[in-house]
């Protein structure tokens, strides 16, 4: 699934790890969810779509 | 690795009393009931304790994955332990036959346990190649 993820956090001037602390995960939960290779589940992925106030399907983006 | 979170920490605190155990009563058992110095019940209870200390280890991997918070590095550590039993299972299995048709020599069942503890470290090398990382728990 693809995101927003990276452009997002780009926008606010955070570093993978400052969002990480600020989603309280890993570091590299953070990188493995920017570059594809981890889709998160639904309770982080709403945690993450709080964060940057907006809806989900705003930042995962449906490949179908 | 980076810092270690609470989950990882006590993990490793666990290891390193499994650990302890296992070395102090391995020494006992050794001492005492392979030299002949003890029998009886307590030969029984000193020959269980070095395997009751090697289970301690799966219980420490066991609380790891319950206690890990991060759902990515709880799903490595599930990979890391798939391949750590696929492995350590299908050697054992192969090894079983070759044995059973008296083609190679018989082989201590604590074997499975090295085995699969090695096997880990296969599954961190699997992680690191598949996804790019080797996961922040165990091995």
């Amino acid at each position: 699934m693809n995101n927003r993820l990276r452009v997002l956090r780009a926008e606010r001037g955070w570093s993978q790890g400052d969002l990480a602390e600020r989603l309280q995960v890993s570091r590299q939960s953070v990188n493995a969810i920017e570059t594809g290779r981890y889709d998160p589940s639904l309770p982080l992925a709403f945690r993450i779509a709080k964060l940057f106030a907006l809806p989900v399907e705003a930042i995962f983006l449906s490949e179908v | 690795m980076g810092p270690r979170n609470p989950a990882q920490r006590r993990y490793v605190l666990r290891v390193a009393i499994a650990t302890a155990a296992y070395l102090i009563t391995l020494a006992a058992a050794v001492r005492l009931v392979g030299r002949g110095e003890v029998t009886g019940p307590l030969a029984w209870l000193l020959a269980l304790l070095p395997g009751l200390s090697v289970a301690g280890f799966f219980w420490a991997i066991g609380r790891l994955l319950i206690e890990e918070k991060d759902e990515y590095l709880r799903m490595l550590l599930v990979r890391q332990v798939l391949v750590a039993t696929a492995f350590a299972l299908s050697i054992t299995s192969v090894w079983g036959f070759l044995e059973n048709f008296r083609l190679v020599d018989h082989v201590d069942a604590y074997w499975v346990a090295i085995l699969w503890f090695f096997g880990l470290g296969v599954g961190a090398f699997v992680n690191r190649l598949t996804l790019g990382t080797a996961g922040g728990g165990c091995a």
